[in-house]
Parts: structure tokens; C-alpha cells; sequence
């Protein structure tokens, strides 16, 4: 893979890689007596390792000239193989977590295996891990195709996909080491947010340059979800993560918001997080690897146009229902709200928009696991937008606030949509990409989609049932006028739901696992697919070319 | 670009669009979305009209209603406190045997008190009250300072060997650790106490063994134990005659007791609980030991 790589950009790559090196160095140098001193090896041994794999082969002759009449896959092919690396991690420390609320002894009394280590390690390394590395995979393969162009170079593909690793093993084993700003999804201390910075500038300056070099008239709607998803993230982890550290010697940093405010804007970031993220890029993945897949085009164009820009100017309002009935001031509190009703409508509208593409294709949803996943992806993503616009609403998130049922609703979100579109885009891109028939076994898709089907369920049934019972009983009063049930009563109901809910999540675990095999064996052991539809999967061959041989 | 078509299924043209082969359907937007686009946004309208919504230069709209958030806290919180008041008030004003024998008034406490202990008690006494090592049962109607409502009042305004002036204290020396006995005397009389709670335990065999003991016990441990072994609730010493054992019965349990001594702990609840509420627990955990407990005719 490294050969297809130019001297030049060889030779780059290892400029690059020396210079972390002598970065990593630093921090383990000037760290050594605190936390960041372990990073700083990590960094340095993490660029270590890549300077060899491109040194081993930086003399080696040119690559072929013809390889620029052709997309650039490799680094999307990395970047699938790590997402599943992912989410087998990240899951399984969500159901290590889930365990240990039904059974707390599973932390075994060492620090660094608590709860509070844990848990963000499991939404760092599902979201961004995992969801991570198939948003930028996938937006590499969706935005060549629908530009009909090679991406615009071959190294920087590659320092995002990298990078953004590395900003990843950063955070989250700096969560174990017990280093966190404590932002809920922006626990990363500040030198791993600087990092991602420079990662997330180049992701989007890559992403702009091959779009300026499309040969459609038009920008398709996928790209217009992936291109506000890399600028948005941008924009909030940059204004989210403002911070002063202690010192430059130490991973210890304080943010410069407080109070009120620093709620706030943790939860327009938070909020954003959710809408840019978990939702834009995966409409973005939506949009491309549905109708591939059923082979139907777009129910309606008008429609993907107007819930994009509904979607993206209504979330930016809708954070501060995250703060409800707190120090937060009301008049804030009912626009967060309000917003939040009205986004209702985009969304359902590009959840409408994706099963009406559907039509004529139902059959095919029938027989086809793959495409069932991207189905009812579409309908988590309508149950979990009516459910996120219902929560949003004071009264309901009286009740709600606090209680599981959010991070029922977080998980009908986060299993029920994110996850079976990836699988589902994967399942669908994984042999176009490795040129094969179709994947090892399609059995295999049928069983992780039942397993994961399952597991969702469960979960989020266990959540509901759980979130309504807390719910109600922190506010029932008796009538001597005092609440009816201690805390601990209220803990102790939730326990059997706690045992269902980690059993749901080994499920969904178990399917994951089995989609990785799957994936291993499609590689290693399934035969190419040497049929002319294959061959065909090239981009317009233009004016971009001779710039690109020249960069 | 490719040619606009007519999609066989739903009739409907293309756009002309072509994205490595997705195709796009001119379908107009359904009206059903313009609809609740209309309706989410007259319902966003009727909610900013209403309520505090949208911010000023210097302040916000105040919304027609008047109605703002901490006005609402205060004002449902005095609501509250004015329904309890009538029968808080009967609390405060009544002693102990008028409160218990109010059947309504005891009622109440019975339902406060059991959440009271709940959120307050049971991380160490447990949900049900029933203790575990080094934490008294509550229920055995076993009392180390006394199981009527006035005493449990004042361990729990002031704790056992806590942070408050008027602490109840009390400890057990380490008579092993400091010297005071030797091993063969703490065997000895570790063994006698045992003897007392399990009668079993005297047989002609060990008659030499119970009388070292007893002795052993006369010169170190009645000053606080008393001479029947019975306790002292005033000194918060256990009774070593029955079956419940704040440390443990084991032989072995009772030698580590004698050979490292105790002291206990719980905090004072005076800052962290009001005078009614403490009241209220007071009663409750009075009523947990049923109808067995002890009164202060046990202590000598």
C-alpha cells in the first residue's frame, strides 16, 4: 500500500513521521513525571512504527502512472478494517460497563477498571472509534464515486486516517490513565484536541480540493451531509475545547467557560456532536448506500435538499434541552425546545425520503440482510428522532432527565441507527472495494443482522421500562407529603432491567463479532469478481489528472 | 448528466441527475411535510407568545403567561410546605408517648421515616436495617445507647465518636496490642464470654478454662460490660449474653475484638437533618426492633 505512494509523498510522510517522533520524545521527556509522559510514548512509539513500515520501502521504484486513472482506495480499506477493530472495543466495554451497574464487583476495586474510567472509554471508542473511522472511510469512497474524481492526493488521506487513530488510542487510554476535562464526549485532554485540529483541517481542506475537482455539474446530497458533518465537528471541538492547561508538562487542563455557561456550551457542542456527527454523516452514508444497494433512485430530490438545511440550521438551536430545569435561564430553555419540535420535521422528512426510496425495492429487503440493515436504520432513525423531539419537550424531560430512558434513547440512536447503517454501508462496500463477488457468506449478514436486531431491542426495551419506573418513582410523593421511595429503592428496581440490558448489548457484541469474521474471510479467502462491472468503477479521466501527477 | 426518464414503479421523472449510478425522482415535496413544517411552527409561535423565549439586548422576552422557572420552584415548594405544616406542626408540639400513640401522626412518620432511613441510614445499616460487622442491627432489639425514641434522638443529633462537642463516645481498649493481656488470658476470657451466650460451651472439660476467664473478665472488662455481662447503654457497651454481635461471635472473632479493641463511628446528623426529621427517624428506627426491644431497664 505504501508503494503506491510517490517518492515525494514518501519521502513527506516520513518528514512527518520524524517530526512526531521527535514530538512524542518531547512530551515523554517533559511529561515524565506525570500522565502525559505515557502519551508521549505512545506518540512516539505509534510514529515509530510508521516510520519503518515507509522507510522499509522509501527507495523502492515509482508506482504506476495508471494508478491515477483509478479512485484512491486503500485508505478507506484501512479505515474499514480499523472501524470494526472498534467496535468490537468499544462494544465490549459497553457491555463490561453495562455489567458492572448489574453486578458492581466487576470493577474488580482497581481504579483504572471503575465506571467512571470505563464508560467514557466505551462512548469514545464506539463513536468516534468505531463511527469515526467509518464516516471517514466511507466519505472517501461515497465522495469519489458521486464526483467521478480520485481523491485530490495520496498522502493526506492517509495522515486523516492515522492521525485520527492516534488522536483516539489518545483519549482513550488517557481515560484508563484517569486523564479527562470531564466533558461528556469531549473528555480528550488538550493536547490530543490540538492534534485532532490539525487531523480535522486536513480531513476537510482533502475533502474540499477533491470536490473542486468533481466532474458532476452538481454536489450530491451524501456530500453535502459529509461536508457539514467535517466542518461542523470542526467548529465545535475547536469552540467546545478552549482550554488553559496547567502546564505544558502535565495532561491536567481547565476550560475557560464556567458555570452556566460551560454547561451550556458543552451541550451546544454535545447536542451538535450528536446532529453533525451521528446524524449528517451517517445521512451522508444514507444517501449514497441505499439506493445502490435496492438500485431505486431517490424517492425525491427536493426533499434530501430541504431536510439537509432544516436538519442542519434546526439542531444548532436545540442543545439547551439538554438543560432543563436548571441554572440554565427559561427563555433559553424554550428556544432549545421549540427547536427541537420543529426538527422533528426534516427529520421524519429524510426518514420518509429513505423508505419511500424503498419502493419497487421491498422484495429486495426481503431476501437481502444488507439492505435490510440500511431499512431499519431508516426506521431507528425515524423512532429516534420522534422520541429525541418528544424528550425534548419540558415537561416530558421532567420525567425523563436523568433517568435511563435517555440512555435508552441514546442507544435507539447509537444501535438502532449509526450502527446498522455502517453495517450496512459496509456489508454493501466491503467487496466493491476489495473487488469481490459479494461477501464470504451471506448467512453471516442474516445471522448479525437478527443478532443485532435482537440485542437493539432488548436494550432499548430494558431502557424504556427502566427510565419510566426511575422516573416515576423519584416523584411520587405519599401522602404525608415526602417522596415514597429512597434512592436505593430506586436502584434496586432497576436491576433486573441492568441484567437485561447488558444481555442486549452482548447480543449486539456477538454480531459485531461475527460481521468481523465475516469480514476477515471476505478478504483473505473470497474469490475476485473479475466481471466487466467490476472493471468499470473508475472515475472520469480529465483535467484533474495532470494536476494530480504533477502534485 | 443523464437523460431525464420516466421510473417505471412511480411514474414519476427523474432529475437528470447521475451519481455513479443513483438516479434522483423529481417528486414534488409532499404536502404532509409542508403541513407540519406549518404546524410545529404556529405551535413554536403559541410557546414564544406565552413563555420566556427570545433574548433582548439587555433582557428577554417575558412571555404572556408571567410564568418563569424559579418563581415556579419557590412557589411549589411553599405549597409543599404548607401541606406538611399541619401535620409537622402536631409533630414538633407532641412528646414521644402522644406522638405514639397518635395512630394518624404515626402513620406519617412510619411513611417519612421509612424513606428518611432509606436516603440517610441504610448505606451502612442497610435497607432493611439489619446491619452487617461493625454496623449495629437495628432490628435484633438489641440496643447498644438505648432503643427508646430520646435515645436514638441523641445518637443520632450526635453520632458515636464523631465529629460533634457532645459526641457519644466509647471504645474498647486493644488489651492484646497494648500489652494489658497476654494470649493464653485472652483465650481464656474470650472463651468465657462465648460460654455465656452458649451454654454448650461449659462442661466439666472446661471449667478451669471459664473460671480463668470469669477472672480475667471481673478485672478488665465489668467496668463497662458490667458484672452479669449485660452492657451499659450510658457507655454504649454491648451485651455480651446474647446472640447478636456487632464484630462477630466466631472465637476467633471475639479474640481479634479483645486483642485490637474497637471504636466505632457514625456522624452526627444534627446539620445534615432538621429537629423534625430526626424526630421522625427517631421514632422509626424505634418501632424496627417490633415488639422485642429493649428499654432502659436492661442497662444496670
Amino acid at each position: 500500500m505504501i508503494r503506491q505512494l510517490t517518492s515525494g509523498e514518501r519521502r513527506s510522510a516520513a518528514t512527518i513521521l520524524v517530526a512526531l517522533v521527535i514530538v512524542g520524545l518531547a512530551m515523554a521527556a517533559a511529561g515524565r513525571a506525570d500522565t502525559l509522559g505515557v502519551h508521549g510514548a505512545i506518540v512516539f512509539l505509534y510514529s515509530l512504527v510508521l516510520l519503518f513500515l515507509v522507510l522499509s520501502v522509501i527507495f523502492d521504484p515509482e508506482p504506476e502512472p495508471s494508478r491515477l486513472s483509478q479512485y484512491y482506495d486503500d485508505p478507506s480499506k484501512v479505515g474499514i478494517v480499523l472501524t470494526m477493530i472498534w467496535a468490537i472495543f468499544g462494544m465490549g466495554v459497553g457491555v463490561w460497563v453495562a455489567a458492572q451497574l448489574a453486578w458492581p464487583e466487576l470493577a474488580f476495586d482497581a481504579a483504572w477498571s471503575s465506571f467512571g474510567r470505563l464508560r467514557p472509554a466505551h462512548t469514545t471508542g464506539v463513536i468516534f472509534g468505531f463511527g469515526g473511522n467509518a464516516l471517514i472511510a466511507t466519505s472517501f469512497h461515497v465522495l469519489q464515486r458521486t464526483s467521478r474524481a480520485r481523491l485530490a492526493d495520496q498522502l493526506s488521506p492517509w495522515f486523516v486516517v492515522f492521525g485520527y487513530n492516534l488522536f483516539c488510542i489518545l483519549a482513550v487510554s488517557g481515560y484508563f490513565m484517569g486523564i479527562t476535562q470531564s466533558k461528556e464526549y469531549a473528555e480528550a485532554e488538550w493536547y490530543a484536541d490540538i492534534w485532532l485540529v490539525v487531523v480535522w483541517v486536513t480531513y476537510f481542506v482533502l475533502f474540499i480540493r477533491t470536490l473542486a475537482r468533481r466532474k458532476e455539474p452538481h454536489i450530491y446530497v451524501a456530500n453535502w451531509y459529509y461536508m457539514a458533518f467535517i466542518l461542523v465537528v470542526a467548529v465545535l471541538h475547536i469552540v467546545n475545547n478552549i482550554a488553559v492547561p496547567v502546564s505544558l508538562t502535565g495532561a491536567k487542563s481547565y476550560s475557560i467557560y464556567s458555570g452556566v455557561q460551560d454547561a451550556m456550551v458543552q451541550w451546544w457542542y454535545g447536542h451538535n456532536a450528536v446532529a453533525f456527527f451521528l446524524t449528517a454523516g451517517f445521512l451522508g452514508m444514507l444517501y449514497y448506500y441505499l439506493p445502490k444497494r435496492a438500485e431505486r433512485p431517490i424517492f425525491s430530490y427536493r426533499l434530501s435538499i430541504i431536510s439537509f438545511w432544516g436538519i442542519t440550521f434546526f439542531y444548532m438551536w436545540a442543545g439547551s434541552h439538554h438543560l432543563h430545569y436548571t441554572a440554565l435561564p427559561h427563555w433559553v430553555q424554550t428556544l432549545g425546545m421549540t427547536f427541537s419540535v420543529m426538527l422533528l420535521v426534516p427529520s421524519w422528512a429524510s426518514a420518509g425520503n429513505a423508505l419511500a426510496t424503498l419502493n419497487g425495492a421491498w422484495h429486495k429487503v426481503r431476501d437481502d440482510a444488507t439492505l435490510r440493515f440500511i431499512m431499519v436504520a431508516s426506521v431507528f432513525y425515524g423512532l429516534t428522532t420522534f422520541e429525541g423531539s418528544f424528550l425534548a419537550i419540558r415537561p416530558v424531560n421532567g420525567l425523563s432527565h436523568y433517568t435511563d430512558w435517555t440512555v435508552g434513547h441514546v442507544h435507539a440512536g447509537a444501535l438502532g441507527w449509526v450502527a446498522f447503517i455502517t453495517f450496512g454501508s459496509l456489508y454493501s462496500v466491503i467487496p466493491w472495494l476489495w473487488k469481490k463477488k459479494a461477501m464470504y457468506s451471506a448467512r453471516l449478514v442474516e445471522v448479525h443482522f437478527w443478532l443485532a436486531l435482537m440485542g437493539t431491542i432488548i436494550y432499548v426495551f430494558a431502557m424504556w421500562n427502566s427510565g419510566i419506573l426511575q422516573g416515576l418513582m423519584w416523584r411520587t410523593y405519599n401522602d404525608s407529603g415526602t417522596l415514597a421511595f429512597s434512592f436505593l429503592e430506586t436502584v434496586i428496581a432497576m436491576h433486573p432491567y441492568y441484567i437485561a440490558r447488558a444481555f442486549g448489548g452482548l447480543l449486539f457484541l456477538a454480531g459485531a463479532i461475527v460481521g468481523t469474521y465475516n469480514l476477515y474471510m471476505t478478504i483473505r479467502y473470497t474469490p475476485e469478481d473479475a466481471t466487466e462491472k467490476a472493471a468499470g468503477d473508475l472515475p472520469v479521466p480529465g483535467r484533474g489528472e495532470a494536476v494530480a501527477a504533477g502534485e | 448528466m443523464a437523460a431525464i426518464e420516466r421510473d417505471p414503479v412511480t411514474g414519476r421523472l427523474t432529475t437528470g441527475h447521475d451519481w455513479n449510478g443513483i438516479a434522483e425522482l423529481d417528486t414534488p415535496i409532499p404536502k404532509v411535510v409542508i403541513f407540519f413544517l406549518v404546524v410545529t411552527f404556529l405551535f413554536s409561535l403559541v410557546w414564544w407568545i406565552l413563555m420566556p423565549a427570545w433574548p433582548l439586548i439587555t433582557t428577554y422576552t417575558r412571555g404572556a403567561l408571567g410564568i418563569d422557572q424559579r418563581t415556579e420552584v419557590e412557589e411549589s415548594i411553599e405549597a409543599a410546605n404548607a401541606a406538611r405544616s399541619i401535620w409537622l406542626s402536631d409533630l414538633a408540639a407532641k412528646d414521644w408517648s402522644q406522638i405514639q400513640a397518635d395512630g394518624t401522626l404515626m402513620a406519617k412518620v412510619k411513611e417519612t421515616g421509612h424513606r428518611l432511613f432509606g436516603d440517610n441510614c441504610a448505606v451502612c445499616h442497610g435497607a432493611s436495617g439489619t446491619g452487617g460487622p461493625g454496623f449495629p442491627d437495628l432490628t435484633d432489639g438489641d440496643w447498644i445507647w438505648g432503643g427508646d425514641p430520646d435515645a436514638i434522638a441523641q445518637t443520632l443529633r450526635v453520632g458515636v465518636n464523631s465529629a460533634a462537642e457532645d459526641t457519644r463516645t466509647s471504645q474498647m481498649p486493644a488489651f492484646g496490642r497494648d500489652g494489658v493481656l497476654d494470649r493464653a488470658q485472652i483465650s481464656d476470657v474470650a472463651y468465657y464470654v462465648r460460654s455465656l451466650s452458649d451454654p454448650s460451651l461449659a462442661t466439666p472439660e472446661t471449667a478451669d478454662r471459664i473460671a480463668k476467664g470469669k477472672e480475667v473478665f471481673a478485672a478488665n472488662c465489668v467496668s463497662c460490660h458490667g458484672e452479669d455481662a449485660r452492657g451499659n447503654v450510658d457507655l454504649g457497651a454491648p451485651n455480651l449474653t446474647d446472640s447478636h454481635w456487632l464484630y462477630g461471635g466466631s472465637a476467633s472473632q471475639i479474640v481479634t475484638t479483645i486483642f485490637g479493641g474497637r471504636m466505632g463511628h457514625m456522624p452526627t446528623w444534627e446539620a445534615r437533618l432538621a429537629p423534625e426529621e430526626i424526630k421522625m427517624l427517631a421514632l422509626y428506627v424505634a418501632t424496627m426492633g417490633g415488639e422485642t426491644q429493649f428499654t432502659g431497664e436492661q442497662s444496670q
